[in-house]
C-alpha cells in the first residue's frame, strides 16, 4: 500500500525587537553572561506589571501580513500556567483567544511545483529562560536572559506532505520574515525553532492517522531526518504492528537518528489558559494598521520580476540580489543614483556580496549605503576613478560608514589624472629606462608592452584611465 | 499576635503605615505568608513612593491575612490578632492608635472595608486604574485596588490627591485626564440621590441596620434623597468574584515554588517534591482551598462552565450598576454583616470570608469606588471619589 505523510508545523520565531515583550531589558543575549539582561519583571518577582512593548505588536502584525493573514484588530494576551524552573512566574503570557493574525497562506515551490500552505494563526508570546546543568557540581542553574524575549508562533494547517516541502516552507518563512526585518530566523542561533506534527495514512484516505509531535530539531537537516525516520516508524507500525502508535510528544535525537517518547500529550486543559487581566486588549486602529502596511516590503518574487522586466537584469542576477532585502535596498538605491542597473548589479554581485562572503557576514547584515555606492559607480563610469581604485574605496566604505567616496578618493590621491602631459612624461621616462622591453615589443613580443604598461601605471599610482594610458604608450613606443 | 511586621522610627508629623501587601524596600514584605517570610523587594510600591515624595514617612508595616483574602487578617502566618475572642485588623489598630495619619492597603477581598466599618474608621477604595498597582503583591489583579484607611474623610482626600494618577509602569493604569477627577481641585458633582439596597441589608445584624438608619437620617437632613431599591442581580457578585479571585490567585501565587526566593522545603529529592513540599509546608489552609478552587475553575472542563460565566456575570453586574446610576449618584449597602467577628465564627465556618464578601465583592468586581464610613458602604459611579468623601464628611460633621 502507498502512504502519505500529513505534516503540520509549529514554528517559533524570535522577534528582533531591541527589548523584551513586557520590560525594557535587552532582548539580545547571544554571547552574554548568564542573567545579564534581567529585571524584577522578567524574573517573575511579585509587584511588577507587564507593559506591552508596542514594537512587538508591530512586528507581529508585519509577520501576519507577510504571510497573508487577517489581522485581529483587537488582540489579547492570555496566561498559560505550568511549573518549570525556567518559567519564573509559573505562567507564560501568550495569545490563546485572540491571536494577532489568523487565516494566512504561504506559497512554496518544490520539485513538484507550487503549493499553498495554509496558516492557522500567528500568536505573540514570551520565551522561557534556560536551564544550565552543571555536571561537575551536579547542580542546575537558571539563566533568565531569554525569559520574556518576544516570540511569534506560526501554526500551519496540516498541509505539508514531505521533508522537501517542509524545507521549502521553512525557507519561505525565513525569507519573508527577514524581508520584513522582523526576525533573524537562524536555527543555529535558536531564533527559529520548529515542532513537527506528523501522521501517516493510506494515500487518498481522508481520515488522519495517529499524530505525534516531534521536538528538539536544531537544523533543517535534522528536521528532514526526523521526518523521514518518523514516517518510516509510523508505516512500520501500521503495516507490521511493530508497536501501537499513540498521540504523544517525541524528542528527536539527531546523533542516534531516532525519536523517543517524551510524555503522553496531555490535554491543553492542564495549561489553564485565561485572559491576563494585567494586559489590556490591544486595539489596532486604522492608523496603526495602515502605518504598518505601508512599511511592508515588496515580496521577493515581485522584486525579482521588477529587476528582470524593469531593470533589465538576467534571471540569475535578479535571483542573487532578490535573496536578501538588504541587498535589494542597497541595489535599488545604487541604481537610483548611478542610473545604471547593469553597473549596480555588477558591483553588487562581484564586489559587495563577495566582500560580505569574505567577512563571513550574512547578506542581511549589509549596512552599506546604496546611494553612496551609486556615487562610487558614477566616479568609475565617469572615468574619475579607476575600477581597481573603486574597489579600494568600497573596502573603506565597508569599514567606515561615514566614508564619502569622492572625498575619500581626493584625500587618498585616487582621482584619475586627466593630465596627458604627466602621462606622456611618465611614459617617456619608462620607455627611456627600459630599452629592452621596447626592443622586444618591436620584435613582435606583445607581452613586452604589458610590462611597460604596468610600470607606467605603477609610476602613476593607478591614477590614470587605462585606455588613455594604453593609447599614449602605444603611440610613444612606436615613435621610439 | 502581631500588629506590626516591621516598625520604623520616624520623627515626621506626616506618617503612613502600609499593610504587608505593599512592597517596600525598607523592610520585608511577606503578604502574611510563611512563603514570603523575610522577602525583601528590590523596588517599592508606586503609591508609597508618591506619598513619600509628598512628605509622608513610612512608620511601619502592618500584618495581613495570607495574601489578603480573609476577613480581617486572621490567616496571617504570625497568627490572628485578637482581643479576647474578637478578631482585630492590624491596620485598623494602627490607625486607631494614631500611629499614622493614613494607612495604605491593598483591597483584595474587602478586609480593609470590613475593618473600617467595624472600627468607625473611613476607607476609600478608588476606581480601578486610578491608583497604580505597581509594587503590590498580585492576587486578584482584575479587581484589587490600592486603598486608603484613616480616621477622617478629609485626610483621605489629601492622600488620594497624591496617589491618584497615571503610571506607565502599570498597563491597566488609566490616563492622567481620567485620574484628574480624583484630585483636590477637580470640580465635583455632589451626591444628591442615594439608592438604599434594601435586600442587601436583610441579613445584617441589628447594630449594622441601626448604623445604616442613622447614616440615612443624616443624609436626608442634609438634603440628600435616599430611596429604597430592590435589586437582585448585584448579589451575584459574590460567587462571580470568588471564582475570578481564586482563579487569578491560583495563577499569581504559582510563582512561589521554592526555586527563586522565599520559603524552600528541606525535604526533597526531585523537582516535583521541591514544588509540592515547599507549597504544602508554607501555604495556609484558606489559601490552599482558594488555589484548588481556582485551579479547578480554569481547567478545560470548567473554563466555559465556570470561569467564562463569572466573566459574563461581571459584565451583567457592571450594567446593573450603570442602570442604577442613571437615576442615583451612589448606592448604600453594608460593608459587613456584623460589627465584629470572633474566633468562634471562624471555627464554625472556615470560609466565612468568601461569604462576607457578599458586601465587598460588588465594588471589587466592577472596579467602582467605595467609601466606608459610619459603619456602612457607599458605592459610587466611576471617578466619583470626591463626591463620596464629601458625603462622608457630612456624616462626620453631623454625627459628632
Ligand atoms: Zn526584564
Amino acid at each position: 500500500m502507498r502512504y502519505e505523510t500529513v505534516i503540520g508545523l509549529e514554528v517559533h520565531v524570535e522577534l528582533a525587537t531591541k527589548s523584551k515583550i513586557f520590560c525594557s531589558c535587552s532582548a539580545h543575549s547571544y554571547g552574554s553572561e548568564p542573567n545579564e539582561h534581567v529585571c524584577p519583571a522578567c524574573c517573575g518577582m511579585p509587584g511588577m506589571l507587564p507593559v506591552v512593548n508596542k514594537r512587538v505588536v508591530d512586528y507581529g502584525m508585519k509577520a501576519g501580513l507577510m504571510l497573508n493573514c487577517d489581522i485581529n484588530r483587537t488582540t489579547t494576551f492570555d496566561k498559560k500556567s505550568y511549573y518549570y524552573p525556567d518559567l519564573p512566574a509559573a505562567y507564560q503570557t501568550t495569545q490563546w483567544f485572540a491571536p494577532v493574525a489568523v487565516n494566512g497562506l504561504v506559497e512554496i515551490e518544490t520539485s513538484k511545483g507550487k503549493k499553498n500552505i495554509r496558516i492557522k494563526q500567528i500568536h505573540m508570546e514570551e520565551d522561557a529562560g534556560k536551564l544550565v546543568h552543571d555536571i561537575m557540581e551536579d547542580t542546575t542553574h537558571v539563566d533568565f536572559n531569554r525569559t520574556s524575549v518576544p516570540l511569534i508562533e506560526i501554526v500551519s494547517q496540516p498541509d505539508l506532505s514531505s521533508a522537501e516541502e517542509v524545507e521549502a516552507y521553512l525557507d519561505r518563512l525565513k525569507n519573508l520574515l527577514r524581508y520584513a526585518k522582523v526576525a533573524e530566523c537562524e536555527m543555529a542561533h535558536g531564533t527559529m525553532r520548529c515542532d513537527v506534527n506528523l501522521s501517516v495514512r493510506p494515500e487518498g484516505s481522508d481520515k488522519l492517522g495517529v499524530r505525534t509531535e516531534m521536538k528538539n530539531m536544531n537544523s533543517i537537516e535534522a528536521i528532514k531526518r526526523a521526518i523521514d525516520y518518523e514516517t518510516a516508524r509510523h508505516i512500520d507500525a501500521i503495516e507490521n504492528g511493530t508497536e501501537v502508535l499513540v498521540q504523544e510528544t517525541r524528542r528527536w535525537d539527531d546523533i542516534k537518528g531516532k525519536s523517543y517518547a517524551m510524555r503522553t500529550k496531555e490535554t491543553a486543559g492542564d495549561y489553564r489558559y485565561f485572559p491576563d487581566p494585567n494586559v489590556m486588549p490591544v486595539i489596532i486602529d486604522d492608523d496603526w494598521y495602515e502605518g504598518i502596511k505601508a512599511t511592508l516590503p515588496e515580496f521577493p518574487e515581485v522584486k525579482r520580476a521588477k529587476y528582470i522586466n524593469e531593470y533589465g537584469l538576467s534571471e540569475y542576477d535578479a535571483d542573487r540580489i532578490a535573496q536578501s532585502i538588504a541587498l535589494c535596498e542597497c541595489f535599488e538605491d545604487a541604481c537610483a543614483v548611478s542610473k545604471s542597473a547593469k553597473d549596480a548589479a555588477n558591483w553588487m554581485i562581484s564586489d559587495v556580496m563577495k566582500t560580505l562572503n569574505n567577512k563571513q557576514m550574512t547578506y542581511d547584515m549589509l549596512t552599506l549605503n546604496g546611494k553612496k555606492l551609486g556615487e562610487l559607480i558614477l566616479l568609475v563610469t565617469g572615468n574619475k576613478v579607476s575600477r581597481a581604485n573603486g574597489k579600494k574605496i568600497l573596502v573603506a566604505m565597508f569599514d567606515d560608514e561615514t566614508v564619502n567616496p569622492e572625498q575619500y578618493a581626493e584625500e587618498n590621491d585616487l582621482i584619475l589624472s586627466d593630465n596627458t602631459d604627466l602621462v606622456k612624461k611618465v611614459v617617456g621616462e619608462v620607455i627611456a629606462s627600459d630599452p629592452k622591453s621596447v626592443a622586444d615589443y618591436k620584435s613582435g613580443k606583445e607581452k613586452a608592452l604589458m610590462a611597460l604598461f604596468g610600470k607606467c601605471m605603477k609610476e602613476l599610482k593607478g591614477n590614470c584611465d587605462p585606455q588613455t594610458l594604453r593609447n599614449i604608450l602605444t603611440e610613444e613606443v612606436n615613435k621610439a | 499576635m502581631k500588629i506590626y511586621t516591621a516598625k520604623i522610627d520616624t520623627a515626621s508629623a506626616l506618617k503612613v503605615v502600609a499593610d504587608d501587601m505593599i512592597l517596600t524596600t525598607a523592610c520585608p514584605t511577606a503578604a502574611g505568608s510563611k512563603m514570603l517570610d523575610g522577602y525583601m523587594s528590590l523596588f517599592e510600591s508606586e503609591a508609597l513612593t508618591r506619598l513619600k515624595n509628598a512628605g509622608f514617612e513610612l512608620c511601619g508595616k502592618t500584618d495581613v491575612g495570607e495574601f489578603a483574602i480573609d476577613l480581617l487578617g486572621e490567616t496571617s502566618y504570625n497568627g490572628a490578632c485578637t482581643d479576647g475572642e474578637k478578631i482585630l485588623n492590624p491596620t485598623a489598630e494602627a490607625v486607631k492608635a494614631n500611629e499614622a495619619a493614613i494607612a495604605l492597603t491593598l483591597d483584595v477581598n474587602g478586609s480593609v472595608r470590613r475593618a473600617a466599618a467595624q472600627n468607625d474608621l473611613v476607607s476609600i477604595k478608588p476606581t480601578y486604574g486610578t491608583v497604580s498597582r505597581y509594587g503590590t503583591i498580585p492576587v486578584a489583579c482584575s479587581g484589587e485596588t490600592v486603598s486608603l484607611l484613616a480616621s477622617s474623610a478629609g485626610v483621605l482626600k489629601e492622600a488620594l490627591d497624591i496617589i491618584a494618577g497615571h503610571d506607565d509602569k502599570d498597563g491597566t493604569s488609566l490616563s492622567e485626564e481620567l485620574c484628574a477627577s480624583l484630585k483636590k481641585d477637580a470640580p465635583t458633582s455632589p451626591v444628591k440621590r442615594v439608592a438604599y439596597f434594601a435586600n442587601m441589608f436583610e441579613g445584617v445584624s441589628e447594630c449594622i441596620a441601626q448604623k445604616a438608619n442613622a447614616f440615612c437620617e443624616i443624609l436626608k437632613k442634609n438634603g440628600i434623597e435616599v430611596v429604597e431599591v430592590e435589586e437582585s442581580v448585584i448579589a451575584a457578585s459574590r460567587v462571580a468574584w470568588n471564582i475570578l479571585m481564586s482563579a487569578e490567585l491560583c495563577n499569581n501565587v504559582s510563582r512561589y515554588d521554592g526555586v527563586k526566593y522565599g520559603y524552600r522545603t528541606q525535604n526533597f529529592t526531585n523537582l516535583d517534591e521541591l514544588y509540592t513540599n515547599t507549597r504544602t509546608e508554607a501555604f495556609g489552609e484558606l489559601l490552599k482551598t482558594a488555589i484548588l478552587f481556582g485551579s479547578e475553575t480554569l481547567s478545560t472542563d470548567n473554563y466555559f462552565k465556570v470561569y467564562d460565566k463569572a466573566l459574563r456575570t461581571r459584565r451583567i453586574i457592571v450594567e446593573a450598576f450603570a442602570k442604577i446610576f442613571e437615576s442615583f449618584d451612589a448606592v448604600l449597602m453594608p460593608a459587613c454583616s456584623k460589627t465584629e467577628y470572633t474566633t468562634q465564627d471562624i471555627e464554625a465556618n472556615k470560609y466565612l470570608a468568601f461569604e462576607e464578601n457578599l458586601y465587598t465583592a460588588p465594588a471589587s468586581i466592577t472596579g467602582l469606588p467605595a467609601v466606608v464610613t459610619g459603619g456602612v458602604q457607599l458605592v459610587g459611579k466611576a471617578f466619583s471619589e470626591k463626591a463620596l468623601l464629601d458625603a462622608a464628611e457630612i456624616y462626620e460633621k453631623e454625627s459628632k
